[in-house]
């Protein structure tokens, strides 16, 4: 039986009635018209749909939503806007970091995870933190240089 | 039929991409063209098909290329803005609607730039002296005396003054193309040429809808389908009552063996499929080869078609000695991070469909036939998808869609792809098999040069002559047939693409050995048959200069005239600081490999940087030096994005990557069964550019991809010295190549 969940995402209380077994993923894109997160397999094994679920990057297609409860989900279009973008999205485009950019969300809010909690990385922590995260079109040093970029300027 | 959609819905849904008039192209026939257009301004000749002026004070493009993740939008747009003297922020980049854009075919073999921006260079530039001749007539002051900036056209002392803009009303661009205005020379570009960013990265970065796979439109709903238990199985029973019942389920679909499903919420179509997969019987018909012996098998195939494709010189050249090998491709993915994404509809009588096909049209004609429909009345959208290699799911999830929207009363449906419906059913690039033999003289110059190749077609998209080449259309109770299995021809060929060496050889026979059967699903794939080719053409090119005693960079420049061709050849020895004759530890070794792209296309040239862990067999790729002349860069940044992406997709091509199955089917499912490189394993890449802006762009967006094989191969003979000749590289295989010795 669907039941009401209210979900804290970005920052804002969103009521959904859905089945408690939905993953994340679902619920974000259609429900709550947050496209960021990607559907890339559905075995949390190429990290297209990552969000941040209580401080810690999660795979939102194989979190079920009856599993979050009060905590936090962060996902890409929360964490900054034109105006103030996040040091990640800017760095993301200065280095012009991806080519088709599907698995870009996957990338920036797992490496934002990482930031939360080392905020200077070396360049080997960096590519340990995504080595869950599957880029087919080869943009791999570009993201390196964009989350190193990122945890070089100050957090705003 | 749904028809309370707007032309805003779609443009809010697309991006903000609004079409926003409804001139019909009207494509010229290309035998009407005057000699001096190119080809595709030829076909479609109507100025304003490819340029609009909006009295907003932005210039709509309408190109006929699609963008697939390899950043040629912004290219184009900067083409665009540099004949118009424009800023890149008023060039309006509309997708391929096959409404209103020009048709350009497909968006393929690196010709974004070559053929679809000097198209629109063309028109730019005769659009631009039309515009100023229009205001000169307007303003009563001759052409030569007016100034343009940024749109705005006055006289030198102000006292007269238009704008495109003013003039959007007349419509000045409804008239041919006559091909009688020059381009701007390349010493006055300002904005091609430039490291311009890319225009579509900052909507990516802040989440917001920008791919197929993000539309939401007024009263979509969700399909997803059931493929057989494999390519040609039989379905026997399918016992769908409980399904219908499964929470928010609108239709099931059955037709023949295509099965699909329509559900209100995305995994309420998931769930049902999952349910109507377990309730299918399936009957196995043909059983698939055997996996270890599938290049035996391709070759012994009754009908293959045997082709002496390229041939100089005698035969029977007197040699001192011989140097064999032979070189194995396995089947390759596309493997895009996003499956296969279609939604399709009716839209004001008309079906309508999303898609992120490389061909609109083709999409569009093979859509029409298959569902039966005039081609008026289908009408297809491009939409970005994840990236696109070649030719992956992208136009039968479109079809897919439009045959459940058919069966759902033509209500919009989206429909994407599970990960084992892309990895099960997308079309392979096809195993190969490359043979070469060379004669050296006793100087130790190559005096002859015998290359044969089997493979099954890189062929196999919508838009063919017979048949139809969508998955869907050949499940049907009432099936089509795929189209005829075909040989592309030479130079761009398809399994023989590069199979002709660049170098300068007195004789050579290039025989190319095409399979028109396909026991694995098959068709275009990022380089076609060039990366086995170069593969092997390279790597043989070391095995030869080491039997001559020669350096590997020397003996490919003493066979070398093209001093384009030497260029980069030198510049990349230059920049990795390649020593001829420097010994490996016995761990670490070094790779060198050259191809021109297509033999006509950019010229690559790459050094790899190996280390191997000889218990394991494990190869790591260090690091990849690369120099690239694409002649004039458009956007420099953007030739350097594709040459790394290229290196680093062909190192996990090379590493890792082959198509698994059984006898009964594909058993590669998913990111366990078909690996791909990581961020651990990724090679750090350095690409050195040689612009030549003064020469037409080449084709680059597939050059770096085949002479990574062949580095790696070298780097690994390097270090080991042992020859690894059978794709990919796994620590099994080298190490079986290190027992042997």
């Amino acid at each position: 039986m669907p039941q009401n969940y209210r979900l804290r995402v970005n920052g804002q209380a969103r009521d959904v009635t859905v089945e408690g077994d939905t993953p994340l993923l679902y619920i974000l894109r259609n429900d709550l018209e947050l496209s960021g997160a990607k559907f890339g397999c559905g075995l949390a094994q190429c990290g297209a749909c990552t969000v941040i679920v209580g401080g810690a990057a999660v795979r939102s297609c194989r979190t079920e939503v009856g599993s979050i409860g009060n905590r936090e989900i962060a996902t890409l279009e929360g964490i900054g806007t034109d105006e103030k973008p996040h040091p990640l999205q800017k760095a993301f485009i200065e280095e012009q970091a991806m080519q088709c950019g599907y698995c870009i969300n996957g990338m920036i809010m797992s490496a934002k995870a990482l930031l939360d909690r080392t905020p200077k990385p070396t360049e080997v922590q960096v590519k340990e933190a995504l080595a869950g995260n599957l880029c087919r079109c080869g943009s791999h040093n570009r993201i390196v240089r964009a989350i190193l970029r990122a945890s070089t300027e100050a957090r705003t | 039929m749904n028809t309370e959609i707007t032309r805003r819905d779609f443009g809010v849904a697309l991006g903000g991409l609004v079409i926003a008039f409804s001139m019909a192209p009207r494509p010229a026939a290309a035998a009407e063209a005057g000699g001096r257009l190119p080809a595709m301004l030829a076909a479609n000749k109507r100025l304003d098909s490819w340029l609009h002026v909006d009295p907003v004070g932005t210039m709509t493009v309408h190109t006929g290329r699609v963008e697939l993740g390899q950043g040629n939008t912004t290219a184009l747009a900067q083409i665009v803005a540099e004949e118009l003297d424009l800023p890149m922020i008023r060039i309006r980049m509309i997708p391929v609607d096959t409404s209103v854009s020009p048709n350009e075919g497909v968006t393929a073999g690196s010709n974004s730039i070559e053929a679809g921006g000097a198209a629109l260079r063309a028109a730019a530039a005769e659009a631009r002296a039309i515009l100023m001749q229009h205001a000169s007539e307007r303003l009563g002051v001759p052409a030569g005396e007016l100034i343009l900036d940024d749109g705005l056209i006055f006289t030198r002392d102000g006292s007269k003054r238009t704008s495109f803009w003013e003039m959007a009303a007349d419509n000045p661009l409804a008239k041919e193309a006559s091909g009688a205005v020059a381009p701007k020379p390349a010493k006055d570009h300002k904005i091609v040429g430039q490291p311009v960013q890319r225009i579509d990265i900052p909507d990516k970065v802040m989440g917001r809808p920008v791919f197929i796979q993000d539309m939401r439109l007024p009263g979509m709903v969700h399909g997803r389908v059931v493929r057989p238990s494999n390519y040609n199985a039989e379905l026997v029973r399918l016992d769908d009552a409980a399904v219908r019942k499964m929470p928010g389920v609108i239709s099931v679909v059955r037709d023949g063996r295509f099965v699909g499903v329509v559900a209100e919420r995305e995994e309420q179509a998931i769930a049902a499929r999952a349910a109507l997969a377990k309730a299918a019987v399936w009957r196995t018909r043909e059983p698939l080869p055997d996996a270890a012996n599938v290049h035996e098998f391709l070759k012994s195939r009754p009908d293959v078609d045997t082709k002496t494709v390229n041939e100089k010189g005698a035969a029977g050249t007197a040699v001192a000695k011989t140097v064999e090998a032979t070189y194995r491709k396995p089947y390759l993915a596309h493997a895009s991070i996003g499956p296969s994404c279609g939604a399709a509809g009716f839209v004001d009588d008309n079906l309508t469909v999303w898609s992120h096909t490389q061909g609109p049209y083709p999409l569009r004609g093979d859509i029409a036939k298959a569902a039966g429909l005039p081609i008026e009345k289908v009408r297809v959208i491009h939409t970005q998808g994840s990236g696109c290699y070649g030719h992956n799911g992208a136009d039968d999830a479109a079809f897919d869609a439009a045959l459940l929207s058919l069966n759902a009363g033509g209500r919009i449906v989206k429909l994407q792809w599970m990960r084992d419906d892309e990895f099960g059913w997308e079309p392979f690039g096809s195993a190969m098999t490359m043979a070469a033999r060379a004669g050296l003289s006793a100087d130790g110059s190559i005096v002859d040069w015998q290359y044969d190749l089997w493979s099954c077609t890189y062929n196999m998209r919508p838009g063919a002559r017979d048949g139809v080449n969508l998955l869907a259309s050949w499940h049907l109770a009432k099936p089509f047939e795929h189209a005829t299995a075909q040989e592309l021809g030479l130079p761009a060929g398809g399994g023989d693409r590069n199979a002709v060496p660049v170098y300068d050889f007195p004789n050579q026979r290039i025989v190319d050995h095409f399979i028109p059967d396909m026991p694995l699903r098959v068709s275009a794939l990022r380089t076609l048959g060039g990366f086995g080719n170069v593969f092997a053409l390279e790597s043989f090119m070391d095995e030869v200069a080491i039997a001559a005693g020669a350096d590997p960079v020397a003996f490919r420049l003493k066979h070398l005239k093209d001093e384009r061709a030497r260029a980069v050849l030198e510049a990349v020895a230059g920049k990795a600081g390649w020593k001829p004759g420097a010994k490996s530890d016995g761990g670490r070794g070094r790779g060198v490999a050259f191809t021109r792209y297509e033999t006509t296309k950019s010229y690559v040239a790459l050094i790899a940087d190996v280390a191997v862990d000889r218990a394991s067999g494990m190869v790591r790729v260090e690091r990849v030096t690369a120099a690239v002349d694409a002649g004039q860069a458009i956007n420099p940044d953007g030739l350097k994005n594709q040459i790394e992406g290229g290196i680093i997709q062909g190192a996990s091509w090379t590493l890792k990557e082959q198509v698994a199955f059984d006898k009964e089917r594909i058993t590669s499912r998913d990111w366990v069964g078909y690996p791909i490189l990581t961020f651990p394993e990724v090679p750090s890449v350095d690409v050195t550019v040689i612009d030549r802006p003064e020469l037409p762009s080449l084709g680059a967006g597939e050059a770096s991809q085949g002479p990574i094989a062949a580095a790696i191969a070298n780097a690994i003979h390097h270090a080991l010295g042992v020859r690894v000749r059978d794709l990919p590289f796994t620590p099994d295989r080298v190490k079986t190549a290190i027992a042997q010795g």
